[in-house]
C-alpha cells in the first residue's frame, strides 16, 4: 500500500510522535532518559544525548587572566541568571552557575585564577544523593537537575565537593526559554546543554575565545581525534579533587 | 502494689492552657512557612553557602529524639526491664509524635514542599535520603503496630516482644541512616566519617531518653498522678550512660580527624578557631549536654533525687542541640578544601568561613515542629490509655 502522503514535506501537524522524536525538534531532551522530561531545553537542537559520546572541557589555566571574567558574564547572559531582585545585596544567596576563583600557592606565592563550574562527573555525588531522581546524568555526561523533579531538599549541595550547585532563594524574572529556572528548585551549569543539542559550543568557551585568550577548550573526550582529546593525550593536566575518583569532565592544565 | 491502670489524660485548665500555648506555636509555625514559601528562601538566614539552617538541627534532633525516645518501650519489651513497662505505651507515642514533629519540619522548609508527593513516590535507591524517608515511613507502620499490640487486650507477651524487637532493631537502622546523611557526605570535610552513624545513634539514646523524662515529668506533674523517685533516679542514671557514649563517640570522632593531617583545619575550626562552633562545641555539647549531665546523676547523694534527673535531661536536651548546630552549621560554615595548600577567594565566598544567623521564621518553623511533637504526645494521651495512673515506686514492679 503506497502512502504518498508520506513523500510530501511534512507540516508539523502532520507529524507523528515518532518523527517528532527523530526530527529532534522542539524538546529533543524528551529522549535524555527514561521518564525523564525537560521542557528546558528546546530549540532546534539536532540530536538527543548520544550515550557515545563524553563532553568535557579543558581549561588552560595558564591562558586565564585573573582580572578576566568574560565566561561568567556570557553565562548570566546565555541562561538569564545574575538579575535576581536580592542578588547584589545577598551574595552570598546569590545562584552562581560559575564563578572566577582566584589561588595564592601558600608556599610559593604564586598566583592564579581559574572559572569553576560543575564539573559533570562521571559518578556525580549530587545524582547518587538525590531521592526524587531529579539530579541526573545524560547518556552524554551532561549532569543536569530535573527542574520539575527538584523537591528543594539541597543535599545534592551539600554532597557536592565544587560548590556547583545553587538553590533559587526567591522569584526569578525574564528566564531564557532554553534555560527555565525556578524558586525553591536546585540549579547549575548545563554545559550550555541546548547549545551543544544544536552542535554548538558552552556560551562560556565561545566568550573566552572571543577575548582571544582561548583558554577553555570544549569537546568530545570518548573522540580521540578530537582537539580536546588529543590536548589531553599531549600535555598534563588535572581535576579538582581528583581524590574523590568522580572523573569530572572538566579537567585543568597548568593548575 | 496494684494492677497497672492505663487512663486517658482529664482536660484540666492547666492541660488546656498547655494545648493553647502548643496551637499558638503551630500557628506561628504555619504563618512562617507560607511567608517563606511566597517569598523563598531569601528571607531566611539560610543561603547558597549555608545550605541547611536552623529548621534541620531542629527536624534532625527531632528525629533524632524519635528513636531514642522508643528505648524505653525496647527496655521494657526486648530487655524485659519490668520497671519500664508502664511506661512502654508512652515511649512509643512519643517516638511517633517526635518524628511527625521532625519531619513536619523538614518537608516544610523544602525549596518545594508542595512536590512531597515526588518524594513519596520516585525513589532513588543511591540515595541515603531516599532509604530515610522509607526508614521514616517504616517506623510509623512498626511502631503503629507495637504500640497497638501493647495496648489490645490479653495479647500475649510473646507478640508484644516480637513487635518491641522489630521496632528496636528500625529505629538502630533509622539513626544509622540519619548519620549516614553526613557520614557519606565524601565532599565535605566535616563529615565523611563512617563514626558519624553509631555517634548519631548513641545521641538518639541520650537526646530521645531526656526529652522522654522531661516529658514524663511534666505530664505526670500536670495530671498529679505519682511518680516514683526511684524509677526517675534510674532512668537518670542510665541517661548519664547514655551522655557518656556520646562523649565517648565525639572523642574518637575528632581523635581520628586529628591524626591525619589533611582534617587539621576543620578540627582546629571546631575545636579552637572557631568562635560560636568552638564555644557550643566545649560549653554547650561537652560541658553542659555531657559532664554537668553525668556528675548530676551519679553524684553519690544528689544523683537519687529526681530532680537532678529532670536538670540532667534539661542539659542533655540543651547539648544535643548544640552537637547538632555544631554538626550541621558549623561543617557547612568552614570552607569547601577544594584546593589543598592553596589560599582561595572568589564572589561566591570560596575559602572563607561561611556566616549564618538563623532569622526568627526559621526558629518559629522549629519551635513549631517541637509544638506539634508535643500536641500529638498530648492528643494522644487524651484519647487513648497511655499514660499509667500510678507511677510511684511502690508501684513498680521490680526486676
Amino acid at each position: 500500500m503506497i502512502l504518498p502522503a508520506l513523500n510530501f514535506p511534512k507540516k508539523p501537524a502532520d507529524m507523528n510522535r515518532r518523527d517528532f522524536l527523530k526530527s529532534g525538534g522542539a524538546v529533543a531532551t524528551l529522549a535524555l532518559a527514561p521518564g525523564v522530561t525537560l521542557m528546558a531545553f528546546g530549540g532546534q537542537a539536532s540530536a538527543a544525548a548520544d550515550p557515545g559520546k563524553r563532553w568535557g572541557l579543558l581549561i588552560d589555566v595558564n591562558k586565564c587572566p585573573s582580572d578576566c571574567s568574560a565566561c561568567v558574564s556570557a553565562c548570566k547572559v546565555e541562561n538569564g541568571w545574575g538579575n535576581d531582585k536580592h542578588a547584589a545585596d545577598h551574595p552570598e544567596a546569590a545562584p552562581q552557575w560559575i564563578r572566577k576563583v582566584s589561588l595564592t600557592d601558600k608556599s610559593t606565592g604564586r598566583e592564579f585564577a581559574l572559572p569553576v563550574m560543575c564539573q559533570h562527573c562521571e559518578n556525580p555525588p549530587c545524582v547518587d544523593v538525590c531521592p526524587t531522581n531529579a539530579s541526573f546524568k545524560r547518556p552524554d555526561g551532561i549532569v543536569l537537575v530535573d527542574k520539575h523533579r527538584c523537591i528543594g531538599c539541597r543535599y545534592c549541595m551539600m554532597a557536592c565537593p565544587y560548590k556547583a550547585r545553587s538553590f533559587v532563594h526567591e522569584d526569578v524574572t525574564d528566564q531564557k526559554t532554553h534555560a527555565p529556572r525556578g524558586k525553591g528548585t536546585v540549579e547549575s551549569c548545563t554545559l550550555c546543554v541546548h547549545r551543544v543539542d544544536a552542535g554548538g559550543a558552552p556560551a562560556c568557551v565561545e566568550a573566552c575565545n572571543t577575548t582571544g585568550n582561548a583558554a577553555m577548550l570544549f569537546g568530545d573526550l570518548n573522540d580521540p581525534d578530537s582537539e580536546i582529546a588529543q590536548a589531553l593525550k599531549a600535555y598534563p593536566s588535572v581535576a579538582i579533587r581528583d581524590d574523590l575518583g568522580l572523573n569530572p569532565g572538566v579537567r585543568y592544565s597548568n593548575l | 502494689m496494684e494492677r497497672t491502670l492505663y487512663r486517658e489524660i482529664k482536660a484540666t485548665r492547666q492541660i488546656v492552657q498547655l494545648a493553647v500555648l502548643l496551637a499558638a506555636f503551630i500557628a506561628a509555625a504555619a504563618l512562617a512557612v507560607l511567608y517563606i514559601e511566597h517569598h523563598g528562601h531569601i528571607v531566611t538566614g539560610m543561603n547558597n553557602q549555608i545550605v541547611w539552617g536552623m529548621p534541620h538541627v531542629f527536624a534532625i534532633f527531632l528525629i533524632v529524639a524519635a528513636s531514642g525516645a522508643l528505648n524505653v518501650a525496647s527496655i521494657a519489651s526486648v530487655f524485659g526491664q519490668v520497671p519500664y513497662k508502664p511506661l512502654a505505651r508512652l515511649s512509643g507515642l512519643l517516638a511517633l509524635a517526635l518524628l511527625a514533629g521532625g519531619l513536619a519540619v523538614l518537608v516544610l522548609d523544602l525549596g518545594r514542599p508542595d512536590r512531597l508527593i515526588v518524594a513519596m513516590t520516585t525513589y532513588n535507591f543511591s540515595s541515603v535520603f531516599a532509604w530515610n524517608i522509607l526508614l521514616y515511613n517504616g517506623f510509623f507502620v512498626i511502631v503503629g503496630a507495637y504500640l497497638f499490640v501493647q495496648m489490645a487486650r490479653s495479647m500475649p507477651y510473646g507478640v508484644i516482644r516480637t513487635a518491641g524487637t522489630i521496632a528496636f532493631l528500625w529505629r538502630l537502622v533509622l539513626t544509622t541512616g540519619t548519620g549516614s546523611i553526613f557520614g557519606w557526605l565524601v565532599a565535605r570535610q566535616a563529615y565523611d566519617a563512617a563514626v558519624m552513624a553509631p555517634l548519631f545513634v548513641a545521641m538518639s539514646f541520650a537526646i530521645g531518653l531526656a526529652v522522654f523524662l522531661l516529658v514524663l515529668g511534666l505530664i505526670t506533674w500536670l495530671t498529679e498522678r505519682p511518680l516514683g523517685e526511684k524509677l526517675v533516679a534510674r532512668m537518670g542514671r542510665l541517661l548519664g550512660i547514655f551522655a557518656g557514649v556520646v562523649l565517648y563517640f565525639t572523642a574518637v570522632q575528632h581523635l581520628t580527624n586529628l591524626y591525619a593531617a589533611e582534617h587539621s583545619g576543620i578540627e582546629a575550626f571546631i575545636l579552637w578557631e572557631g568562635g560560636l562552633y568552638t564555644n557550643l562545641f566545649w560549653f554547650g555539647q561537652v560541658l553542659i549536654g555531657g559532664l554537668i549531665p553525668i556528675a548530676l546523676v551519679f553524684h553519690p547523694t544528689g544523683g537519687a533525687k529526681p530532680a537532678s534527673a529532670f536538670v540532667a535531661s534539661a542539659l542533655v536536651v540543651a547539648g544535643g542541640f548544640a552537637q547538632l548546630y555544631v554538626i550541621i552549621i558549623g561543617g557547612q560554615a568552614y570552607p569547601l578544601e577544594m584546593f589543598p595548600g592553596y589560599q582561595v577567594t572568589s564572589g561566591f565566598s570560596d575559602g572563607v568561613v561561611n556566616a549564618y544567623s538563623a532569622s526568627y521564621l526559621e526558629v518559629l518553623l522549629g519551635l513549631g515542629g517541637v509544638a506539634l511533637a508535643l500536641a500529638i504526645t498530648g492528643v494522644g494521651m487524651k484519647v487513648l490509655r497511655i499514660l499509667p495512673t500510678n507511677l510511684s515506686d511502690a508501684n513498680i514492679g521490680q526486676d
